[in-house]
């Protein structure tokens, strides 16, 4: 084995990313995904075990989640309702709903950037496609999701929200709010495998955006709806499921911001993900 | 028809230290331009040429052994056969199923029970849960843990814990198999049903690429052999040739190692370390 210094003066990065830029290797980055979804019994397999593994032995298990999210949405529930001067009736239903919905967009997000990092000795021993672990992240966070949501159902029933047919729209809500998720852990997990600073700036991204999105707060308290809402991604991706859930279907505008983020997101990541999906094995 | 074919294959590894991994650094570096650019002239990254113009065609048939001193290139030769390492340049070309078996008890979770643990491996193997619930009872069989399959793994003792992952992992015949080091399983006692299991496996695979520092595990299991240096190719050809060559080479060192090797390969069927 011998080590030479990069003559030539082009980065690396640049002769990897000609060497990825090629039709073949989009052909490449293609067959990458669809074959992960063909080992879907194999992800959805290690993201249970995952959920498992973390509540192993205790006596309530994953129903942890459900609680811990329970005891989270009441605390904050009658503390800023109080604070907000809500109506307990109304606030509370808004918030676990959001709060609920929040926790999925999130943890998509910042487990994405984990997604190659994490399974680096799967990827180094296993001939996979290394998309499975993108899609793995994202079905433990839906697992997630199933526990947390019971929290929403239980407040609406005790504070008699009009649970109507809207709540139909959850499903498609949730398709794409996924096909989101999935663009966002390819994209940002293999950027997170190069640069290793990236999964926590991501981190203290979101937890701004936290504050900034109407999870706590509801978009109305905000005079005269203002460009810090409409410019805030998750403030769509949240309403697009918090609405219907309340009992009204969300505006169109709503869904147009979503499924635009969606398009834009695959285009940008498809380009980079043919271009370096090759490099992964090199960086984790 | 399986087959492997190499042509002018190179991989080669970037070395990123800390500080270079860090988006900060870079963002700085291009901030303030040519400032830092004697710096970072000096500070190049480094490359790891682990792979340098291979070149190989294997058939049908084939066992390939690969000898060569620690990082002379062969995990990453396996790797790049087994289609994990995606080379910077040359052509791969793999026709057939591949399985690498670098660890045979990759993915075992130590708090699921034994059943739970042959469809995980399995899964791993790219079964699906169908094809493995219909070779359960002949996995469970084989390892011959009872009803200790219904406990969860971390109450096996380590021999128990192989025989699991040795029955799994032999129960799906790929058309390549990759291995590092051998497969090892098990005590005596199950030693001979291992080896003759591990026979009929080995017999039905059509290509076999075999990365080991034993010479008598190559000598016993390989008809071809390939001995690395450098990342590159030094000798290609039978195996007696090869490993004579890499003994003459080597001397004395090689010597020891090969008789510690034969201690270590369960002589026949090619066993490898336990």
């Amino acid at each position: 084995m011998s080590t030479t210094a990069n003559h030539g003066g082009e980065s690396p990065l640049l002769l990897q990313f000609r060497h990825g830029l090629r039709r073949d290797q989009f052909d490449n980055a293609i067959r990458d995904i669809r074959g992960g979804w063909a080992r879907r019994e194999l992800w959805m397999t290690l993201a249970f075990q995952d959920i498992r593994r973390r509540y192993r032995r205790s006596k309530l298990g994953p129903f942890w989640i459900t609680i811990s999210m329970g005891i989270m949405v009441m605390a904050l529930g009658l503390l800023y309702g109080q604070i907000f001067r809500q109506n307990i009736h109304d606030y509370l239903p808004f918030l676990a709903a959001g709060f609920v919905i929040w926790g999925l967009v999130s943890t998509m997000i910042t487990d994405g950037c984990q997604a190659f990092i994490d399974s680096d000795g799967m990827i180094r021993q296993l001939n996979a496609p290394v998309s499975i672990y993108a899609y793995k992240s994202i079905w433990s966070n839906l697992i997630i999701f199933a526990h947390n949501i019971w929290i929403f159902f239980g407040v609406a029933l005790w504070f008699g929200v009009d649970l109507n047919w809207n709540l139909l729209w959850v499903a498609p809500a949730l398709v794409v709010l996924v096909a989101n998720g999935l663009w966002i852990s390819l994209f940002f997990g293999l950027l997170s495998a190069r640069f290793r600073d990236v999964p926590l700036i991501i981190g203290s991204v979101v937890q701004v955006f936290f504050f900034i999105t109407p999870v706590i707060w509801r978009p109305e308290m905000l005079p005269d709806r203002a460009l810090l809402l409409d410019l805030n991604p998750f403030y769509h991706m949240v309403e697009i499921v918090r609405a219907p859930m309340l009992g009204q279907p969300a505006n169109l505008e709503h869904w147009l911001a979503v499924i635009a983020i969606g398009v834009v997101g695959w285009a940008v990541t498809l380009f980079f993900y043919s271009a370096y999906r090759w490099r992964i094995a090199y960086w984790v | 028809m399986a087959s492997i074919q190499l042509e002018k294959v190179s991989v080669s590894f970037p070395v990123y230290s800390a500080s270079n991994r860090s988006l900060k650094n870079r963002l700085i570096q291009s901030a303030t331009g040519g400032q830092i650019r004697a710096d970072t002239v000096s500070q190049r990254i480094s490359v790891v040429e682990a792979l340098q113009d291979i070149d190989l065609d294997l058939r049908s048939g084939d066992r390939l052994g690969l000898v060569g001193h620690n990082g002379a290139g062969k995990t990453t030769l396996l790797r790049v056969l087994g289609g994990i390492y995606e080379p910077n340049c040359g052509r791969v070309s793999v026709e057939g199923s591949t399985v690498p078996l670098f660890d045979i008890a990759l993915g075992m979770d130590q708090e699921s029970t034994g059943y739970e643990n042959i469809v995980l491996r399995g899964l791993f193997l790219g079964l699906t849960r169908r094809q493995i619930k219909a070779r359960m009872d002949e996995i469970a069989e084989f390892t011959e843990l009872g009803d200790f399959l219904n406990l969860p793994i971390r109450t096996y003792s380590a021999g128990m814990q192989m025989r699991l992952a040795f029955a799994v992992s032999t129960s799906v015949v790929p058309d390549i198999l990759l291995l590092d080091e051998g497969i090892g399983a098990g005590d005596a006692a199950f030693l001979d049903k291992a080896r003759a299991r591990l026979k009929h496996f080995t017999e039905q695979v059509s290509i076999i690429v075999l990365s080991s520092h034993s010479n008598d595990l190559v000598r016993n299991m390989c008809n071809k052999a390939v001995l690395m240096e450098h990342g590159r190719i030094a000798q290609y050809g039978p195996t007696e040739e090869v490993l004579d060559a890499y003994e003459a080479k080597h001397g004395t060192y090689n010597k020891d190692r090969s008789k510690l090797g034969g201690d270590e390969a369960i002589a026949g069927a090619g066993i490898g370390r336990l």
